[in-house]
């Protein structure tokens, strides 16, 4: 197991993180930040009153599940499960910050830009996450990262945080390893 | 990463048969997965993209709209294909079995069949000899699962829990399929349970059942926090079973002097299409008790939540 942030360099990632929003929203448009659940939905919580410190005024927040858009849900087969979303104000014509925690495959950023097109039509949409791990299969990238991280397929990024896992930390774990 | 997985999936039912076979974290996994499926369903675009590509058949031997529209509109909004297969178009009129006329469907390529039918046990039997995926919407007495999940998911939703609440089931118990799978679900959520009703449609053996049996409505009205209305079959009131309809809504019609009787928060329960004047008085139906209307949206999300999950059984179960 690697620690790639501890608790205090994960609040400090997610400063950073607020700091790159805030500098390039348009100023002419409401803004939102949506997290992809379960731990993108944290991590955007936490970016609200981050963004506010940095100057923005009272974003719009919400959380989407992506589960019903997914492309690889024969693969992970039953265990998926369905959560509510919640985006409870109109998307269309936002500047919207979608958030999740690791960009990985692409895959997962993919199905929730097809739920967002389904609850209607930001004016523009940006992507922060807080690890960039790489190994991409669809043409994706992050406008805002928090951490870029050299990976191999094997390794398994977990972010942990308070309000799932009782810790906030990132660790890098080599899939391998389990027995 | 974001999806989130459990190494031991919670739902491993490719057919949804009964409430018999679902253990109370199954039941409950249901309701939670349905409680996702309830936001699609107030948004513009009513659509999600989960069973896209599949096909969903259903097949009814018995009359019933409003089931069958629900099954069709939740099919619809999971995005896959819906066939409405009608037994009066069918050569099941000219004396093809039900194994027989569901095979060549099944040839056909589809995933899911949905079946009403007037026999008890007919949705199992159909389910050993098809290769996909079977719902039960209703088998003879037997059982009528969805009617019950989507009983519990509204009663949790407006009572916030399942374990120690009193609900009545009032009518004719005996002919009722609701009653049974109601039963059999409150059951185990851990709910309690009494039949009301003239003795010849609520027999005491039920009473083997684990179920509380009364045939004095009025005498249990203030501690049930449920009251179920059934629906009377009016094609059975000419039957010996039945005492004169008027002696049956003077004693079992839930009215408004009766409503006044009740807990102040009592949830006023019917599976539809009411009966109005007879079990149930049209300004309770109407009143701020009743859940009719909420009952049959949820029952949109319900049958969502368990297309989805058998279907992902079943593809779980080939994939392996």
């Amino acid at each position: 197991m690697t620690l790639l942030l501890n608790a205090k360099e994960l609040q400090e990632t997610l400063e950073k993180l607020a700091r790159q929003i805030a500098a390039a929203v348009p100023g002419d448009v409401p803004v939102a930040v949506v997290g992809i659940r379960r731990r993108g939905e944290t991590l955007a919580r936490r970016l609200l009153p981050l963004l506010e410190k940095s100057g923005l005024p009272p974003v719009q927040y919400g959380a989407l599940d992506i589960t019903l858009y997914r492309d690889d849900l024969t693969t992970i087969g039953p265990s998926a499960v369905v959560r509510k979303t919640e985006v409870d104000f109109d998307v269309t014509d936002t500047w919207l910050v979608l958030v999740d925690d690791v960009l990985y495959t692409g895959r997962s950023v993919r199905a929730a830009l097809d739920a967002l097109a389904d609850l209607g039509r930001p004016r523009a949409i940006r992507l922060a996450v807080l690890v960039d791990r790489g190994l991409r299969e669809l043409p994706i990238q992050a406008d805002f990262v928090g951490l870029r991280a050299d990976t191999e397929p094997h390794h398994v990024v977990d972010v942990k945080l308070v309000e799932t896992d009782g810790v906030d930390r990132v660790e890098l774990n080599d899939r391998r390893d389990d027995g | 990463m974001t999806a989130a997985t459990t190494d031991k999936p919670v739902w491993t039912h490719k057919h949804l048969l009964g409430l018999a076979d679902l253990t109370a974290e199954e039941i409950t996994h249901v309701l939670d997965t349905a409680e996702g499926f309830k936001e699609v369903s107030t948004r513009s675009v009513k659509k999600v993209p989960a069973l896209r590509g599949r096909v969903v058949v259903t097949m009814f031997f018995e009359e019933s709209t409003r089931t069958r529209t629900s099954f069709e509109l939740a099919a619809q909004r999971l995005s896959a294909d819906v066939l409405e297969f009608s037994e009066k178009m069918s050569s099941t009129k000219k004396g093809e079995t039900l194994l027989d006329t569901a095979r060549n469907i099944e040839a056909m390529g589809v995933d899911i069949m949905i079946l009403r039918h007037p026999a008890a046990g007919a949705a199992r039997h159909l389910s050993e000899a098809v290769r996909c995926c079977v719902i039960n919407a209703g088998d003879g007495q037997h059982a009528h699962p969805t009617q019950a999940l989507l009983d519990l998911f509204t009663i949790r939703e407006r009572k916030g829990r399942l374990a120690g609440l009193k609900v009545a089931i009032v009518g004719d118990i005996t002919h009722s399929r609701v009653a049974r799978s109601d039963l059999r679900g409150l059951q185990k959520l851990g709910a309690e349970v009494t039949f009301v009703g003239p003795p010849t449609l609520v027999p005491r053996a039920f009473e083997a059942l684990g179920a509380r049996v009364t045939h004095d409505f009025d005498s249990i009205l203030p501690e049930m926090d449920v009251i179920n209305m059934l629906r009377i079959q009016k094609e059975r009131i000419s039957s010996s079973v039945f005492p004169s309809l008027r002696e049956y809504v003077r004693l079992f019609g839930m009215n408004r002097e009766r409503l006044r009787r009740c807990k102040p928060d009592v949830l006023i329960m019917h599976p539809g299409p009411v009966n109005r004047g007879i079990e149930l008085a049209a300004d309770v139906a109407d009143g701020p008790h009743s859940s009719i209307l909420r009952q049959v949206t949820n029952g949109l999300a319900v049958r969502m939540a368990v297309l989805f999950l058998c279907q992902q059984a079943a593809m779980n179960v080939s994939g392996q």
